[in-house]
C-alpha cells in the first residue's frame, strides 16, 4: 500500500521540480536582460548629487518629471539646438526615411530581376548582391570623403542615402517574389494586366505582411545607427538620439556635477520607440527576421 | 526570373536605375577608393600623395598594435559568439518547453534587440563604474579590483559581457522559432524512442536546429566584428590608448584620429577580403553540408 503511493507520487513531484527549474532559468534570463534598463530608470528619478555619490540604488526619488523636462527641452551642447525633441525628430526622419527608401528601392529592383526578361539580368543581380557582403563600417573613411565631396555633410540625404546602399531588402523581396506562384502572373497577363498594373494591384497587396515586417526591422536598424551619424553630423541640430549618446557620455565626464538623471533619461527615450515597436508588432517582427534572413 | 516574364525593354532598367546608382555612388566608388588609397601614402593634410605599392600593407602586418587588435578581435568574437549562442539556446529550449507564460517570456527576452549598442555601452559604464558600479562592487567583494578603462583585461571583460547581453535576444528568437518549427510528429516519435530528455535533445532537436545554428554562427561573427562598434566606442570613451579594440574600430581610430589614410584604407581592404572569404566559405558549407527542410 505504502509503496504504491510512493511510486505514484514520485514522478509527479519530479515533473514539478523540473518545471520550477525551467521557469527559474527563464526568469533569471529575463532579469539579466531587464535589470540594466530598470537601473537607468531608477537613476533618473534621483537627484544628481545622490547619483554621483552612490550610483544606482533601490531608492525611488521624485526627479523623474524634472529629468524628463531637462532631457526633452534643455539643450546640452554649444548651439542650444540639440534638445531631446530635436534629436527625437531627427531619429524619426532617419528611421522612417531609411526604412521607406530601402523598401521602395528594394521592391523595384527585385521586381525587375524576378519578373522581366533582360539581357543583363545576371550582371545586375551580382552588382546588387555583392553589396550584401560589405557593411558600411568597412568602407567608412572613403564613404565619408565622398559624402563630403558631394556637399552632403549635415543633411538628411547624407544621413540616409549612403546607409541605403546595400541590398538586404532587395534580397528579401527577391526571395519572396520567387515564392509567389507563376500562375498569378500568367493569369494577370491573360486578363490583360500590364507590368505596372500587376505590380501595383497584385504584387504589392500580396506582399503586405512582408513589407510590414521589413519596415519594422529596417526602422529599428536605421534608428539605432551610430557610427555613420556620428561621422557626418557635426551640427548639433542634426544629431539623432543615438548620436546624442556620445554627448551624454562626454557630459558625464565633465568636471562639474555629472547629470546622471538627465543622461539616463535621454538614453531611455532613445530606446523607447524601437523597443515599443518590437514589442507591439512582435509577430511581424519575428516573421520578418526568421523567414527572410535565411 | 520567372518563365512567364514580361518582355518590356526599358521598364526593368528604369526600375533598377535608382538602386544601382545609389550602390554605385555610395558602395562601389568608396570601395574602389579604399583599394586605391591603400597603395598611396598621403601627407596628413591631404595635399599630396605618393604611390608606395604594398608598403601600407607591409607596415600593417609588421605593426604590433595591429597584431594585438587582430588577436583581440578573434578572442572577442569567439567569446561573444559562444556565450550568446549558448545562453540563448538554453533560454529558447526552456521557453519552448513551458506551456504557461510562453508568450510573456518571449516578449521579456526579445525586446533588447531594439536597444541601440551605444546605449548598452552607457549601461555598462554605470554597471562597471569604479567607485559604485553594482558589478564592480560585486567583484570587489570577491577580491577582484575591477578597473574599467584602465586594466586591459577588465575592459575586455566588460565589452564581452555587454555585447553578449545585446546579442542574446536575436539568437533567442531564431532558436525559438527553429524549435517551434520542428513537427509535432517528429517530437512524438522521439519521445517513444528516447526516454531521456537530454538524449532527445542531442539526437533529435540539435541536428534539426543545425541550419539555424549555422546561420546564427555567421550572424554572430558579423555582429561581433561590426555591430559592436557603438559598444566599444562608448566603453573606451573615445580614448583608445591602451584599451582593447576590434579591427573595425581600429580602421576608424587610425583613419579619423590618426589621420593615417593609407594605413586605414589598407585595413579596410584586409577586412573586405576577410568578409568575402567568410561569405564564400559560408555558401559552400551551407550548400554541401546542411540541408534545409
Amino acid at each position: 500500500m505504502n509503496t504504491e503511493i510512493v511510486t505514484q507520487s514520485a514522478p509527479r513531484a519530479r515533473i514539478k521540480l523540473s518545471l520550477v527549474f525551467d521557469h527559474g532559468i527563464l526568469i533569471l534570463g529575463a532579469a539579466f536582460l531587464i535589470l540594466p534598463v530598470l537601473m537607468l530608470l531608477q537613476m533618473s528619478t534621483m537627484p544628481d548629487l545622490f547619483n554621483m555619490k552612490n550610483g544606482p540604488s533601490f531608492a525611488i526619488g521624485d526627479q523623474l518629471d524634472e529629468n524628463f523636462r531637462k532631457a526633452m527641452f534643455e539643450a546640452d551642447g554649444f548651439s542650444g539646438e540639440n534638445t531631446g525633441v530635436q534629436m527625437l525628430w531627427n531619429s524619426l526622419i532617419l528611421g522612417l526615411g531609411f526604412a521607406a527608401g530601402k523598401i521602395v528601392l528594394g521592391m523595384m529592383a527585385a521586381y525587375a530581376i524576378v519578373y522581366f526578361r533582360m539581357r543583363f539580368a545576371t550582371f545586375a543581380f551580382w552588382i546588387i548582391f555583392t553589396t550584401l557582403l560589405l557593411p558600411l563600417e568597412v568602407r567608412i573613411l572613403p564613404s565619408y570623403e565622398i559624402v563630403q565631396q558631394l556637399g552632403m555633410l549635415n543633411t538628411y540625404q547624407g544621413l540616409i542615402i549612403p546607409l541605403i546602399a546595400s541590398a538586404t531588402a532587395t534580397f528579401f523581396f527577391r526571395q519572396y517574389f520567387r515564392s509567389i506562384p507563376e500562375e498569378l502572373v500568367e493569369a494577370a497577363r491573360i486578363d490583360g494586366a500590364g507590368p505596372f498594373k500587376f505590380f501595383i494591384d497584385i504584387l504589392v497587396p500580396l506582399s503586405r505582411t512582408m513589407i510590414a515586417a521589413m519596415f519594422i526591422i529596417m526602422f529599428v536598424y536605421g534608428w539605432n545607427q551610430y557610427l555613420w551619424p556620428t561621422m557626418i553630423t557635426t551640427d548639433e541640430d542634426m544629431f539623432t538620439l543615438v548620436r546624442g549618446i556620445k554627448q551624454i557620455r562626454q557630459s558625464l565626464e565633465g568636471t562639474s556635477l555629472p547629470e546622471y538623471g538627465r543622461a539616463n533619461m535621454l538614453a531611455l527615450i532613445a530606446i523607447l520607440p524601437p523597443v515599443l515597436i518590437v514589442i507591439f508588432f512582435q509577430s511581424w517582427f519575428v516573421k520578418g527576421l526568421t523567414e527572410s534572413d535565411k | 526570373m520567372k518563365r512567364a516574364a514580361f518582355t518590356n525593354r526599358w521598364l526593368p532598367i528604369l526600375l533598377l536605375v535608382p538602386q544601382i546608382s545609389i550602390i554605385g555612388i555610395f558602395f562601389y566608388w568608396p570601395a574602389i577608393h579604399a583599394l586605391r588609397s591603400s597603395f598611396y601614402l598621403q601627407d596628413p593634410f591631404g595635399f599630396s600623395e605618393t604611390f608606395v605599392g604594398f608598403a601600407n600593407y607591409a607596415s600593417l602586418f609588421n605593426s604590433a598594435s595591429y597584431g594585438r587588435a587582430a588577436i583581440f578581435t578573434v578572442s572577442f568574437t569567439l567569446l561573444v559568439t559562444i556565450l550568446s549562442l549558448g545562453i540563448a539556446l538554453l533560454l529558447a529550449v526552456k521557453a519552448d518547453k513551458v506551456v504557461r507564460g510562453a508568450k510573456t517570456y518571449r516578449t521579456l527576452l526579445m525586446w533588447v534587440y531594439a536597444v541601440a549598442p551605444p546605449v548598452a555601452g552607457v549601461m555598462g559604464l554605470i554597471l562597471f563604474n569604479q567607485s559604485w558600479g553594482p558589478i564592480s562592487d560585486l567583484f570587489k567583494s570577491l577580491g577582484w579590483d575591477f578597473a574599467l578603462g584602465v586594466n586591459y583585461y577588465d575592459t575586455a571583460f566588460a565589452m564581452v559581457l555587454i555585447s553578449v547581453w545585446k546579442q542574446i535576444p536575436v539568437n533567442f528568437i531564431f532558436f525559438l522559432s527553429g524549435l517551434q518549427s520542428i513537427p509535432k510528429s517528429v517530437r512524438e516519435a522521439a519521445m517513444i524512442d528516447n526516454r531521456s530528455a537530454a538524449g532527445r535533445f542531442w539526437d533529435v532537436t540539435f541536428p534539426l536546429l543545425a541550419p539555424t545554428g549555422f546561420f546564427l554562427l555567421i550572424t554572430n561573427i558579423t555582429y561581433s566584428l561590426f555591430d559592436t562598434f557603438g559598444i566599444i566606442d562608448t566603453v573606451v570613451k573615445g580614448e583608445p590608448g591602451n584599451n582593447p579594440m576590434t579591427l573595425v574600430y581600429k580602421v576608424y581610430v587610425d583613419g579619423f584620429r590618426g589621420n593615417d589614410l593609407g594605413g586605414s584604407s589598407a585595413q579596410s581592404v584586409v577586412l573586405m577580403v576577410l568578409v568575402l572569404a567568410m561569405t564564400v566559405f559560408q555558401f559552400r558549407l551551407v550548400e554541401r553540408r546542411i540541408h534545409y527542410t
